[in-house]
């Protein structure tokens, strides 16, 4: 069974993020990237998918910049077989629909029988380029999955999908499209002969005009970033816990009126 | 430029919308007024209650769309993205908005890409340019706003629960109810069971007024009944740290931060939770927030309104007498 793995590179949570002098962009300099982490559930549950059928294919796909590379590197050592690359100036500050658009082409070149992705990447927190790959290839889908179950078959998966209040579970028909959800899984950490054996694996880079797609624009545009604004210094309470105690229920209270 | 605000309403499974859909549609009457619009509520399910949609109108939707059929339960994308964008053409609404929940999310992302329009989501704040809708959504764990704006019509945006303010009341009105036609798309997926999960008798963490949370310092899983038993006194729910779930002390439902659930009550209050930045991804657009830590260089002191420097062992079972004292007062 062939799987592809959609994957995107963000900057990792712990890094200092500032907006640069074009006001709708971050300052890139010393940021670093990573794997976007619901990607990584993604990812391992593709890679144990083939290991339980004992055969298969997993092709990690991302769109991006040329740094972009380096994240499919990390799926490559995780033991993902290949990567694609959609590496083009025309796709430069792309929405979710037009991410969508792209990645749905690539998806109709390799045909896949499952396309696999995190339940939203953790930069912009859309969360929508899963469901709208699936729109546009008319695929059925299933977002925030915590356990999935290939019939032996092939013909459909199982999957479960976390809501309010408790667990759906749905058959899908394949080809179909899952969004993963912590939980899932636990993803393996590349291994150093991984390491060494994904510099020899191959990642293909597609230009716009190898998707096919025209003109294409984003439909959502980003105005300007802001740095969030400080929140007011709070008040610090030490001494007896009792004394503290009364001390932020009164406040609470009579204060700022919230309970 | 014609076109209503439509609220996709998001109900309890009993035929009765939730709160979340009262804030939506206060947003909604208040922008839409702006730009002289009209509000209605969109809502596929297998079963509407006639109180719920006296609610909807009470809440301000002048026409409710309904479509009422066993097969939208529970909801399929394949199956309601089609129906509802066949009468978006027709209709042409200004703005289709949901709310951030489970099935919401992904149906509007859907339809955004059935419509071929942009979305935002997850939005926590809207204002009119030019008679251009802008809205305010915060990205990178929370560290930046991004204001965005749509290149056309409709305005597809999800709204983060207990940001709005619930739509005022007015229980004399009675809904304009509208049945389209519905043919349901065949194939795709099949609904096999749902499985519960053990009830808490709390509120549902994304939409709890309060929410208590607990981290690593409450030391073992044991001992969150110590927040359960504040909660239960304030009607709260019971939230927990990145590090408490991955120590398996709490199921991953209850995280609160980048990588569990964002949520946005009116007061938080965080217990033995050290304030990693994935943890405020989660919870830095609540309203109050309360801290309770043993150590005073905790960063999750910087963010908090009340910082509680104590032993959470100590401090959480006063919390919980004094909270009991201002109940029984009433």
């Amino acid at each position: 069974m062939k799987v592809l793995v959609l994957i995107k590179q963000v900057p990792d949570t712990a890094t200092q993020v500032k907006v640069s002098a074009d006001p709708r962009r971050i300052d890139t300099t010393g940021i670093t990237w990573i794997v976007s982490p619901y990607d990584e559930f993604a990812i391992e549950e593709a890679l144990r998918i083939k290991e339980k059928r004992g055969q298969g294919e997993v092709v990690t796909v991302t769109l991006g910049p040329d740094r972009a590379k380096e994240a499919l590197r990390s799926c490559l050592a995780m033991g993902a077989d290949r990567g694609i690359h959609v590496n083009d100036p025309a796709f430069e500050g792309a929405d979710t629909l037009l991410a969508a658009r792209v990645l749905a082409a690539v998806i109709t070149r390799e045909q896949p029988q499952l396309v696999l992705t995190g339940r939203q990447a953790i930069d912009d927190d859309m969360g929508a380029v899963g469901a709208q790959v699936a729109e546009l290839l008319g695929w059925p889908c299933l977002s925030w999955i915590m356990e999935e179950a290939i019939a032996d078959d092939g013909s459909k998966v199982r999957a479960g999908r976390q809501v309010e209040g408790g667990l759906e579970l749905f058959d899908l028909p394949l080809p179909c499209l899952l969004t993963a959800q912590k939980g899932i899984n636990e993803p393996r950490y590349p291994t150093l002969k991984g390491i060494m054996g994904a510099k020899k694996k191959e990642i293909k880079e597609l230009k716009a005009a190898d998707l096919g797609l025209g003109e294409v624009a984003p439909e959502l545009e980003v105005v300007t970033l802001e740095a969030l604004p400080p929140r007011p210094p709070g008040r610090i309470l030490t001494g007896d816990p009792k004394d503290m105690a009364r001390e932020l229920v009164r406040a609470l209270r009579e204060d700022i009126k919230v309970v | 430029m014609a076109g209503a605000f439509w609220c996709l309403v998001e109900d309890d499974r009993q035929g009765r919308p939730k709160k979340v859909t009262a804030e939506v549609l206060g947003e909604a009457g208040r922008r839409a007024k702006e730009l002289g619009a009209g509000v209605e509520a969109v809502w596929l399910t297998d079963q509407a209650a006639e109180d719920g949609l006296r609610q909807l109108a009470a809440w301000g939707a002048a026409r409710v769309w309904l479509w009422e059929d066993a097969a939208l339960a529970p909801y399929r994308g394949e199956v309601w993205a089609p129906v509802v964008a066949e009468l978006a053409g027709k209709e042409a609404p200004r703005a289709i908005w949901g709310a951030v929940t489970s099935r919401q999310r992904e149906f509007v992302a859907r339809l955004a890409a059935r419509l071929g329009v942009g979305l935002a989501a997850d939005c926590v704040g809207f204002g009119l340019t030019d008679g251009q809708l802008v809205a305010t959504r915060p990205v990178y764990a929370g560290k930046l706003l991004s204001k965005v704006r749509w290149k056309r019509t409709p305005w597809l945006a999800t709204l983060r629960p207990n940001v709005f303010r619930v739509a005022e009341a007015d229980e004399s009105r009675t809904p304009a109810v509208e049945r389209p036609a519905l043919s349901v798309p065949q194939g795709g997926s099949t609904f096999v069971e749902r499985r519960e999960e053990a009830q808490t008798g709390l509120p549902e963490l994304t939409e709890a007024e309060i929410v208590v949370s607990g981290g690593r310092g409450l030391k073992g899983p044991e001992n969150f009944v110590l927040l359960e038993e504040l909660a239960q006194v304030l009607g709260a729910a019971v939230g927990a740290s990145r590090a408490a779930v991955d120590a398996g002390w709490r199921p991953h439902r209850f995280q609160v931060g980048q990588t569990g659930r964002t949520i946005s009550p009116k007061l938080y209050i965080g217990c033995g939770i050290s304030g990693a930045i994935q943890h405020l991804a989660g919870m830095r657009t609540s309203k109050v927030i309360c801290a309770v830590n043993k150590d005073p260089e905790a960063p999750i002191f910087k963010i908090a309104d009340f910082g509680l420097v104590g032993d959470l062992f100590e401090v959480v079972p006063l919390l919980r007498e004094e909270f009991k004292k201002l109940k029984e007062k009433g």
